[in-house]
C-alpha cells in the first residue's frame, strides 16, 4: 500500500492479498490447474484460523508432491496413497497439532483407499482435502477410479467402460457412511462462487478437528487442463458440465456439533 | 459503484486467463511480452478506470498472483436529506 503523509486521506485499502501460510514462489502446477487454488484456500483458512505454527501438512504422491515447499508451515512427504497412515502416527503423537493430508484421487482413492478408510473409519482426528480431477495427473493422464464413464484417458482409449472397470467412485458419499467421520462433504473449483463456498468447507472441516470432533473431509472437483486436453476456462467448463451431473456436489455428513456453521451449501 | 485496481505479479503469472473469464468488468488482458517463465501474464487495462475491486478475478487465481485494492471513497460535504423540498435535518 502507499504510504501516506500525515493528515493525507487514505485513498485506498487492500481487498484481497496472497495468504501468509502459501510461500511466495514459483509452482510447478501447469497453468490454470486448480490444484493452485486449493492450496490459496487452504492457506487463507490456516491464516483465519491462526494455526500456522501448529499445523502440518502431509504430502502425497501425485502432482501435488511438492505442496510442502509452497505451504508456510511444517510438513512431511507419505510414500503414495499412505498419507493417512503417517497423519495418524503424526497426530497421535503430536495431539495438539492440526495434521491434514492433501491427496489426488489416483493416491486416495486408488491406492491408498484401504489407509483412508481405516483412517476415517477409526475417526483419527485429521483433516483430508481430496482433489478429484477424474484422472492421474502426475503420471501422464490414466484412469483414476474416479474417472468418468466414457473419459478418454491414456488408459482408456476408448473411454472408461463400466463393464471392465466399474462405475466413478464416489469418495464423500462413501466416507460419510463411516461413524468415525464427522464431517464429509463435496465442493468444486469450477468458478469464484463455488471456491468461496469451498473455502468455507475447508474451514468447517479444520474447525471439526480442532474442536476434536473426529475425522473430517473435503472433496473438492478440480481441473487438469493438461491430461484432460484441455484450455483451462474449458477445463473448469468441464468440471462444471461433467463432473458435477456425476459427483453431486453437497453435505454427505455434517455431525451435530458443526451443524449451523459456515460450509453449508 | 465502488473503483477499485488490482496489481498483478506477472512474473508468476502464467497466462491462463481465468482471472479474465471471471472478471465483470472486461479490463485484464494478456500482455504482449512474455514474462520469465515464458508465458504471456495478465495486466490490467483499465484506461476508464472500470476495475471495482470485486476481487473476483483474485479468487479463481490459481497462482495467487493478484492483489486487490478498493479506493476508500473521499469525503464530500454531506448533502442535506430533503423530502418534498424539505430538510429533513430537523426531524431526527
Ligand atoms: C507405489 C507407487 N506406485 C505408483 C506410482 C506412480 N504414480 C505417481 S503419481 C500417480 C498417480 C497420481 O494421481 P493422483 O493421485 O490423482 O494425483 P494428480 O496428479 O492427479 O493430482 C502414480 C500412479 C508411485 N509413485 N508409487
Ligand atoms: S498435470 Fe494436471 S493435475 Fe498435474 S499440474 Fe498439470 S494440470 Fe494440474
Ligand atoms: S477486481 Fe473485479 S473488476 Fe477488478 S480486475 Fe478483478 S475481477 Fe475485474
Ligand atoms: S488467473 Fe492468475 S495465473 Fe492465471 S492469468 Fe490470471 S493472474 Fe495469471
Ligand atoms: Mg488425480
Amino acid at each position: 500500500m502507499v504510504m501516506l503523509a500525515p493528515n493525507q486521506q487514505q485513498t485506498e485499502k487492500l481487498i484481497y492479498e496472497r495468504p501468509h501460510s502459501l510461500e511466495e514462489v514459483y509452482t510447478h502446477y501447469c497453468p490454470g490447474c486448480t490444484h493452485g487454488i486449493a492450496h490459496r484456500l487452504i492457506a487463507e483458512v490456516i491464516d483465519e484460523l491462526d494455526i500456522q505454527e501448529r499445523t502440518i501438512l502431509v504430502a502425497p504422491v501425485g502432482c501435488a508432491v511438492f505442496a510442502y515447499n509452497y505451504f508456510a508451515f511444517d510438513s512431511a512427504e507419505a510414500a503414495h496413497g499412505r498419507a493417512p497412515a503417517m497423519a495418524t502416527g503424526i497426530k497421535r503423537v503430536n495431539p495438539d497439532s492440526i495434521v491434514f493430508t492433501y491427496q489426488g484421487d489416483g493416491d486416495l482413492a486408488s491406492i491408498g483407499i484401504a489407509e483412508a478408510i481405516h483412517a476415517a473409519s477409526r475417526g483419527e482426528q485429521l483433516t483430508v482435502i481430496f482433489i478429484n480431477n477424474a484422472i492421474y495427473g502426475m503420471t501422464g493422464g490414466q484412469m483414476a477410479p474416479t474417472s468418468l464413464l466414457g473419459q478418454v484417458t491414456t488408459s482408456s482409449p476408448t473411454g472408461r467402460d463400466a463393464q471392465a472397470t466399474g462405475q466413478p467412485m464416489r469418495i464423500a458419499e462413501m466416507m460419510a457412511g463411516l461413524p468415525g467421520v464427522v464431517y464429509s462433504v463435496r465442493r468444486s473449483l469450477h468458478d469464484a462462487r463455488h471456491v468461496i463456498q469451498a473455502k468455507q468447507a475447508i474451514k468447517t472441516a479444520f474447525e471439526a478437528q480442532m474442536q476434536g470432533l473426529g475425522f473430517s473431509i473435503v472433496e473438492l472437483l478440480s481441473s487438469c487442463p493438461t491430461n484432460w486436453g484441455m484450455s483451462p476456462a474449458d477445463a473448469v467448463h468441464w468440471v462444471r458440465d461433467e463432473m458435477i451431473p456425476v459427483y453431486p456436489l453437497g453435505d454427505y455428513k455434517v455431525a451435530e456439533a458443526l451443524q449451523n456453521k459456515r460450509g453449508r451449501n | 459503484m465502488a473503483k477499485g485496481r488490482v496489481d498483478i505479479d506477472v512474473d508468476r503469472c502464467k497466462g491462463c486467463e481465468l482471472c479474465r473469464e471471471a472478471c465483470p468488468q472486461n479490463v485484464l488482458a494478456l500482455a504482449d511480452d512474455l514474462n520469465g517463465k515464458g508465458y504471456r501474464p495478465v495486466i490490467l487495462l483499465d484506461p476508464l478506470h472500470d476495475c471495482t475491486g470485486c476481487a473476483l478475478c483474485a479468487v479463481v487465481c490459481p497462482d495467487g498472483c493478484i492483489t486487490v485494492y478498493r479506493d476508500v471513497p473521499q469525503k464530500t460535504p454531506k448533502k442535506e436529506p430533503v423530502l418534498n423540498g424539505k430538510s429533513l435535518s430537523l426531524a431526527v
